[in-house]
Protein backbone atom coordinates (compact mmCIF):
# COMPACT_ATOMS: atom_id res chain seq x y z
CA UNK A 1 0.00 0.00 0.00
CA UNK A 2 2.62 2.99 1.23
CA UNK A 3 4.81 1.34 -1.98
CA UNK A 4 2.02 2.09 -4.35
CA UNK A 5 0.89 5.21 -2.65
CA UNK A 6 4.90 6.50 -3.14
CA UNK A 7 4.81 5.63 -6.35
CA UNK A 8 1.77 7.54 -7.14
CA UNK A 9 2.72 10.63 -5.31
CA UNK A 10 6.16 10.96 -7.02
CA UNK A 11 4.06 10.91 -10.86
CA UNK A 12 2.06 13.57 -9.78
CA UNK A 13 4.96 15.44 -8.21
CA UNK A 14 7.05 14.73 -10.94
CA UNK A 15 4.13 15.61 -13.38
CA UNK A 16 4.65 19.49 -11.50
CA UNK A 17 8.12 19.67 -12.06
CA UNK A 18 8.91 18.50 -15.50
CA UNK A 19 6.30 20.63 -16.55
CA UNK A 20 7.38 23.53 -14.29
CA UNK A 21 11.10 22.88 -16.40
CA UNK A 22 9.33 22.95 -19.55
CA UNK A 23 7.72 26.77 -18.80
CA UNK A 24 10.63 28.38 -17.43
CA UNK A 25 12.70 27.47 -20.52
CA UNK A 26 10.37 29.71 -22.21
CA UNK A 27 10.86 32.60 -20.10
CA UNK A 28 11.86 35.39 -22.43
CA UNK A 29 11.07 33.92 -25.13
CA UNK A 30 7.47 34.52 -24.93
CA UNK A 31 5.89 36.71 -27.29
CA UNK A 32 5.68 39.24 -25.11
CA UNK A 33 6.91 40.24 -21.86
CA UNK A 34 3.69 40.11 -20.58
CA UNK A 35 3.54 36.45 -21.48
CA UNK A 36 6.83 35.98 -19.60
CA UNK A 37 4.82 36.58 -16.23
CA UNK A 38 2.27 34.67 -17.02
CA UNK A 39 4.53 31.69 -17.99
CA UNK A 40 6.45 32.13 -14.72
CA UNK A 41 3.72 32.10 -12.53
CA UNK A 42 2.19 28.78 -14.11
CA UNK A 43 5.69 27.48 -13.23
CA UNK A 44 5.57 28.77 -10.09
CA UNK A 45 2.57 27.06 -8.65
CA UNK A 46 3.04 23.95 -10.11
CA UNK A 47 6.59 24.22 -8.56
CA UNK A 48 4.98 24.53 -4.85
CA UNK A 49 2.93 21.31 -6.22
CA UNK A 50 5.71 19.20 -6.63
CA UNK A 51 7.32 20.34 -3.44
CA UNK A 52 4.60 19.53 -1.54
CA UNK A 53 4.01 16.19 -3.56
CA UNK A 54 7.49 15.86 -2.87
CA UNK A 55 7.38 16.73 1.15
CA UNK A 56 4.55 13.82 1.52
CA UNK A 57 6.57 11.55 -0.63
CA UNK A 58 9.38 11.62 2.02
CA UNK A 59 7.17 10.94 4.68
CA UNK A 60 5.93 7.93 2.90
CA UNK A 61 8.82 6.71 2.03
CA UNK A 62 10.21 7.12 5.15
CA UNK A 63 14.19 7.27 4.49
CA UNK A 64 14.89 10.81 5.51
CA UNK A 65 14.51 11.98 1.71
CA UNK A 66 14.10 16.05 1.62
CA UNK A 67 11.90 17.53 -1.49
CA UNK A 68 15.48 18.07 -2.95
CA UNK A 69 16.64 14.70 -3.35
CA UNK A 70 13.74 13.88 -4.92
CA UNK A 71 14.27 16.98 -7.48
CA UNK A 72 18.01 16.78 -8.26
CA UNK A 73 19.36 13.26 -7.21
CA UNK A 74 17.02 10.88 -9.18
CA UNK A 75 17.94 9.80 -12.70
CA UNK A 76 15.98 10.15 -15.21
CA UNK A 77 14.36 6.75 -15.80
CA UNK A 78 13.34 7.45 -12.30
CA UNK A 79 10.55 10.39 -12.79
CA UNK A 80 7.64 9.06 -13.77
CA UNK A 81 5.94 11.67 -15.28
CA UNK A 82 3.68 11.31 -18.47
CA UNK A 83 5.47 12.02 -21.12
CA UNK A 84 3.01 14.88 -22.13
CA UNK A 85 4.39 17.01 -19.80
CA UNK A 86 8.24 16.72 -20.90
CA UNK A 87 7.55 17.62 -24.92
CA UNK A 88 9.39 20.02 -25.66
CA UNK A 89 8.30 23.53 -26.37
CA UNK A 90 8.40 24.34 -30.09
CA UNK A 91 6.30 27.22 -30.85
CA UNK A 92 4.06 29.00 -28.56
CA UNK A 93 1.36 27.29 -30.04
CA UNK A 94 3.29 24.26 -28.73
CA UNK A 95 4.06 25.23 -25.64
CA UNK A 96 -0.01 26.37 -24.87
CA UNK A 97 -1.52 23.50 -26.32
CA UNK A 98 0.37 21.36 -24.19
CA UNK A 99 -0.64 23.34 -20.95
CA UNK A 100 -4.09 23.27 -22.22
CA UNK A 101 -4.48 19.69 -22.82
CA UNK A 102 -2.59 19.09 -19.28
CA UNK A 103 -4.84 22.22 -17.42
CA UNK A 104 -8.10 20.66 -18.71
CA UNK A 105 -7.12 17.53 -16.94
CA UNK A 106 -5.32 18.99 -13.94
CA UNK A 107 -8.74 20.98 -12.94
CA UNK A 108 -11.35 17.83 -12.57
CA UNK A 109 -8.26 16.13 -11.51
CA UNK A 110 -7.41 18.15 -8.23
CA UNK A 111 -11.62 19.14 -8.06
CA UNK A 112 -11.96 15.49 -7.52
CA UNK A 113 -9.19 14.93 -5.22
CA UNK A 114 -10.09 17.24 -2.53
CA UNK A 115 -12.41 14.34 -1.35
CA UNK A 116 -9.61 11.71 -1.10
CA UNK A 117 -9.33 9.80 1.77
CA UNK A 118 -5.79 10.84 2.10
CA UNK A 119 -6.04 14.05 3.99
CA UNK A 120 -3.08 15.45 2.90
CA UNK A 121 -3.33 14.55 -0.50
CA UNK A 122 -6.93 16.11 -0.07
CA UNK A 123 -5.49 19.18 1.21
CA UNK A 124 -2.73 20.24 -1.09
CA UNK A 125 -5.47 19.60 -3.95
CA UNK A 126 -7.83 22.84 -2.09
CA UNK A 127 -4.95 24.90 -2.78
CA UNK A 128 -4.43 22.91 -6.38
CA UNK A 129 -7.57 23.67 -7.47
CA UNK A 130 -7.76 27.50 -6.80
CA UNK A 131 -4.14 27.14 -9.01
CA UNK A 132 -5.39 24.86 -11.28
CA UNK A 133 -8.97 26.90 -12.48
CA UNK A 134 -6.77 29.94 -13.34
CA UNK A 135 -4.33 27.83 -14.87
CA UNK A 136 -6.85 26.49 -17.45
CA UNK A 137 -8.29 30.06 -17.96
CA UNK A 138 -5.46 31.13 -18.98
CA UNK A 139 -4.25 28.75 -21.50
CA UNK A 140 -7.85 27.90 -22.67
CA UNK A 141 -7.64 31.87 -23.68
CA UNK A 142 -4.77 31.56 -25.74
CA UNK A 143 -5.99 28.39 -27.70
CA UNK A 144 -9.35 30.11 -28.50
CA UNK A 145 -7.05 32.76 -29.47
CA UNK A 146 -4.84 31.16 -31.76
CA UNK A 147 -7.10 28.75 -33.15
CA UNK A 148 -9.14 31.59 -34.00
CA UNK A 149 -6.92 34.09 -34.71
CA UNK A 150 -4.98 34.17 -38.21
CA UNK A 151 -4.46 31.78 -40.93
CA UNK A 152 -0.92 30.74 -39.55
CA UNK A 153 -1.26 30.98 -36.15
CA UNK A 154 -4.65 28.47 -36.40
CA UNK A 155 -2.56 26.14 -38.73
CA UNK A 156 0.09 26.43 -35.81
CA UNK A 157 -2.25 25.71 -32.81
CA UNK A 158 -3.95 22.25 -35.14
CA UNK A 159 -0.08 21.22 -35.86
CA UNK A 160 0.61 21.47 -32.51
CA UNK A 161 -2.87 19.85 -31.15
CA UNK A 162 -1.83 17.00 -34.00
CA UNK A 163 1.50 16.37 -32.74
CA UNK A 164 0.82 16.33 -28.81
CA UNK A 165 -2.64 14.42 -29.22
CA UNK A 166 -0.87 10.54 -29.31
CA UNK A 167 0.48 11.94 -25.19
CA UNK A 168 -2.98 12.48 -23.87
CA UNK A 169 -4.04 8.95 -23.45
CA UNK A 170 -1.64 8.20 -20.94
CA UNK A 171 -3.08 11.14 -18.97
CA UNK A 172 -5.65 7.97 -17.67
CA UNK A 173 -3.88 5.30 -17.67
CA UNK A 174 -4.29 3.28 -14.64
CA UNK A 175 -1.64 0.13 -13.52
CA UNK A 176 -1.95 -1.63 -10.38
CA UNK A 177 -0.77 1.41 -8.93
CA UNK A 178 -3.95 3.64 -9.31
CA UNK A 179 -6.23 0.53 -8.89
CA UNK A 180 -5.12 -0.19 -5.25
CA UNK A 181 -5.66 3.65 -4.42
CA UNK A 182 -8.91 4.35 -6.12
CA UNK A 183 -10.07 0.84 -4.49
CA UNK A 184 -8.96 2.51 -1.00
CA UNK A 185 -10.50 6.47 -1.92
CA UNK A 186 -7.24 7.88 -1.99
CA UNK A 187 -7.61 9.04 -5.85
CA UNK A 188 -10.94 10.40 -6.98
CA UNK A 189 -12.44 10.11 -9.34
CA UNK A 190 -11.45 6.85 -11.47
CA UNK A 191 -9.33 7.36 -15.11
CA UNK A 192 -13.09 7.03 -17.21
CA UNK A 193 -14.86 9.47 -15.18
CA UNK A 194 -11.66 12.44 -15.66
CA UNK A 195 -11.88 10.90 -19.05
CA UNK A 196 -14.95 12.24 -20.03
CA UNK A 197 -14.64 15.77 -17.88
CA UNK A 198 -11.17 16.19 -20.09
CA UNK A 199 -12.86 15.71 -23.44
CA UNK A 200 -15.57 18.07 -22.70
CA UNK A 201 -13.65 20.43 -21.93
CA UNK A 202 -11.31 19.74 -24.68
CA UNK A 203 -14.08 19.65 -27.36
CA UNK A 204 -15.65 22.96 -26.19
CA UNK A 205 -12.64 24.89 -26.19
CA UNK A 206 -11.75 23.53 -29.82
CA UNK A 207 -15.04 23.99 -31.16
CA UNK A 208 -14.68 27.86 -29.74
CA UNK A 209 -11.27 27.76 -31.71
CA UNK A 210 -12.59 26.44 -34.47
CA UNK A 211 -9.65 23.71 -34.31
CA UNK A 212 -10.07 19.99 -34.73
CA UNK A 213 -10.15 17.64 -32.53
CA UNK A 214 -7.73 14.74 -33.68
CA UNK A 215 -9.01 11.23 -33.70
CA UNK A 216 -7.50 8.92 -31.34
CA UNK A 217 -4.92 6.75 -32.95
CA UNK A 218 -1.74 5.00 -31.12
CA UNK A 219 -0.95 6.80 -28.19
CA UNK A 220 1.98 6.73 -26.64
CA UNK A 221 2.90 6.40 -22.93
CA UNK A 222 6.15 4.84 -20.67
CA UNK A 223 6.80 8.06 -18.51
CA UNK A 224 4.85 6.74 -16.04
CA UNK A 225 7.13 4.14 -15.71
CA UNK A 226 9.92 5.44 -16.32
CA UNK A 227 9.96 5.15 -19.83
CA UNK A 228 11.22 8.98 -21.25
CA UNK A 229 10.75 10.56 -24.80
CA UNK A 230 14.69 11.54 -26.16
CA UNK A 231 14.70 15.18 -24.60
CA UNK A 232 14.47 14.39 -21.08
CA UNK A 233 17.55 13.44 -20.15
CA UNK A 234 18.37 17.48 -21.47
CA UNK A 235 15.89 18.52 -19.47
CA UNK A 236 16.93 16.44 -16.31
CA UNK A 237 20.03 17.40 -17.18
CA UNK A 238 19.62 21.00 -17.23
CA UNK A 239 17.59 20.92 -13.94
CA UNK A 240 19.67 19.16 -11.83
CA UNK A 241 23.24 20.18 -13.27
CA UNK A 242 23.97 22.72 -10.24
CA UNK A 243 22.90 20.68 -7.94
CA UNK A 244 25.02 17.67 -9.23
CA UNK A 245 27.81 20.33 -9.50
CA UNK A 246 27.65 21.22 -5.90
CA UNK A 247 25.69 18.35 -3.55
CA UNK A 248 24.50 20.17 -0.67
CA UNK A 249 25.11 23.39 -1.61
CA UNK A 250 23.32 26.39 0.26
CA UNK A 251 23.25 30.43 -0.25
CA UNK B 1 9.26 31.28 -30.50
CA UNK B 2 8.73 34.76 -32.23
CA UNK B 3 6.20 37.18 -32.22
CA UNK B 4 5.04 40.43 -33.47
CA UNK B 5 3.33 42.18 -30.79
CA UNK B 6 4.17 45.74 -31.71
CA UNK B 7 0.26 45.90 -32.60
CA UNK B 8 -0.54 44.64 -29.19
CA UNK B 9 -2.26 47.91 -27.71
CA UNK B 10 -1.41 49.07 -24.19
CA UNK B 11 -4.23 48.99 -21.06
CA UNK B 12 -3.79 50.67 -17.97
CA UNK B 13 -4.72 48.88 -14.97
CA UNK B 14 -6.18 50.20 -11.91
CA UNK B 15 -6.23 47.79 -8.40
CA UNK B 16 -8.79 47.77 -5.71
CA UNK B 17 -5.91 47.11 -2.69
CA UNK B 18 -9.02 45.51 -0.29
CA UNK B 19 -12.58 45.73 -0.41
CA UNK B 20 -14.12 49.35 0.77
CA UNK B 21 -10.98 51.24 -1.09
CA UNK B 22 -11.27 53.03 -4.03
CA UNK B 23 -9.09 51.21 -7.53
CA UNK B 24 -6.15 53.00 -7.60
CA UNK B 25 -4.01 53.12 -11.12
CA UNK B 26 -1.08 50.79 -10.85
CA UNK B 27 0.58 51.01 -14.08
CA UNK B 28 -0.20 49.69 -18.03
CA UNK B 29 0.10 46.07 -19.77
CA UNK B 30 0.19 44.98 -23.00
CA UNK B 31 -2.66 42.72 -24.22
CA UNK B 32 -4.60 41.38 -27.62
CA UNK B 33 -7.77 42.03 -25.93
CA UNK B 34 -9.54 42.66 -22.63
CA UNK B 35 -9.59 39.33 -21.25
CA UNK B 36 -5.82 38.68 -21.73
CA UNK B 37 -4.84 42.30 -20.70
CA UNK B 38 -7.01 41.34 -17.11
CA UNK B 39 -5.52 38.28 -16.42
CA UNK B 40 -1.62 39.74 -17.51
CA UNK B 41 -2.58 42.60 -15.11
CA UNK B 42 -3.17 39.82 -12.40
CA UNK B 43 0.41 38.22 -13.12
CA UNK B 44 2.08 41.65 -13.28
CA UNK B 45 0.30 43.09 -10.79
CA UNK B 46 -1.49 41.23 -7.89
CA UNK B 47 1.49 38.36 -7.22
CA UNK B 48 2.04 39.53 -3.84
CA UNK B 49 -1.25 39.31 -2.93
CA UNK B 50 -1.93 43.73 -3.77
CA UNK B 51 -5.59 43.43 -4.60
CA UNK B 52 -8.77 41.80 -4.04
CA UNK B 53 -10.35 43.48 -7.65
CA UNK B 54 -8.79 44.56 -10.94
CA UNK B 55 -9.93 47.18 -13.81
CA UNK B 56 -8.25 47.62 -17.42
CA UNK B 57 -9.15 50.26 -19.55
CA UNK B 58 -7.46 50.85 -23.12
CA UNK B 59 -5.36 53.18 -22.46
CA UNK B 60 -6.46 55.11 -26.14
CA UNK B 61 -10.00 55.29 -24.48
CA UNK B 62 -8.62 57.65 -21.73
CA UNK B 63 -8.95 61.43 -22.33
CA UNK B 64 -6.35 63.54 -20.33
CA UNK B 65 -5.63 66.67 -19.56
CA UNK B 66 -2.94 68.22 -21.69
CA UNK B 67 0.33 69.70 -19.69
CA UNK B 68 -0.23 72.99 -21.31
CA UNK B 69 -3.82 73.42 -19.84
CA UNK B 70 -1.99 73.37 -16.57
CA UNK B 71 -2.36 76.56 -15.36
CA UNK B 72 -6.28 77.31 -16.96
CA UNK B 73 -7.13 74.01 -15.26
CA UNK B 74 -5.74 73.52 -11.87
CA UNK B 75 -4.06 77.49 -10.76
CA UNK B 76 -7.52 78.74 -10.14
CA UNK B 77 -7.68 76.70 -7.48
CA UNK B 78 -4.71 77.30 -5.76
CA UNK B 79 -5.90 80.44 -4.05
CA UNK B 80 -9.28 79.16 -2.65
CA UNK B 81 -8.43 77.48 0.69
CA UNK B 82 -11.80 77.66 1.55
CA UNK B 83 -12.56 74.67 -0.48
CA UNK B 84 -10.45 72.44 2.38
CA UNK B 85 -12.74 70.96 4.88
CA UNK B 86 -9.63 71.94 8.11
CA UNK B 87 -12.39 73.11 10.08
CA UNK B 88 -14.21 69.64 10.81
CA UNK B 89 -13.04 67.32 12.61
CA UNK B 90 -13.03 63.78 10.89
CA UNK B 91 -14.35 61.21 13.72
CA UNK B 92 -12.10 58.36 14.38
CA UNK B 93 -14.43 55.21 12.69
CA UNK B 94 -13.80 56.63 9.18
CA UNK B 95 -11.10 55.20 7.91
CA UNK B 96 -9.66 55.61 4.76
CA UNK B 97 -10.24 59.15 4.10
Amino acid sequence: MSDHLLTYVLRQGDRALVLAQRLLEAITHAPEIEEDMALSNLALDLIGQARALYSYAGEIEGAGHDEDHFAYTRDPHEFLNPLLVERPNGDFAHLIVRQFLHDAWALPYWSSMQHSTDATLAALAGKAVKETTYHLRHSRSWVVRLGDGTDESHERAQAALDALWPYTGELFDADGVEDALVADGVIHPPADTLHEAWRGTVANALEEATLTMPDDGVMQRGGRVGRHTEAFSYLIGELQVVARAHPGATW
Amino acid sequence: MTGSTADWPLWEVFVRPKRGVSHVHSGTVHAPDAELALQNARDLFTRRSEGVSIWVVRSSDVTASDPDDRDAFFDPAADKSFRHPTDFVLPDEVANM
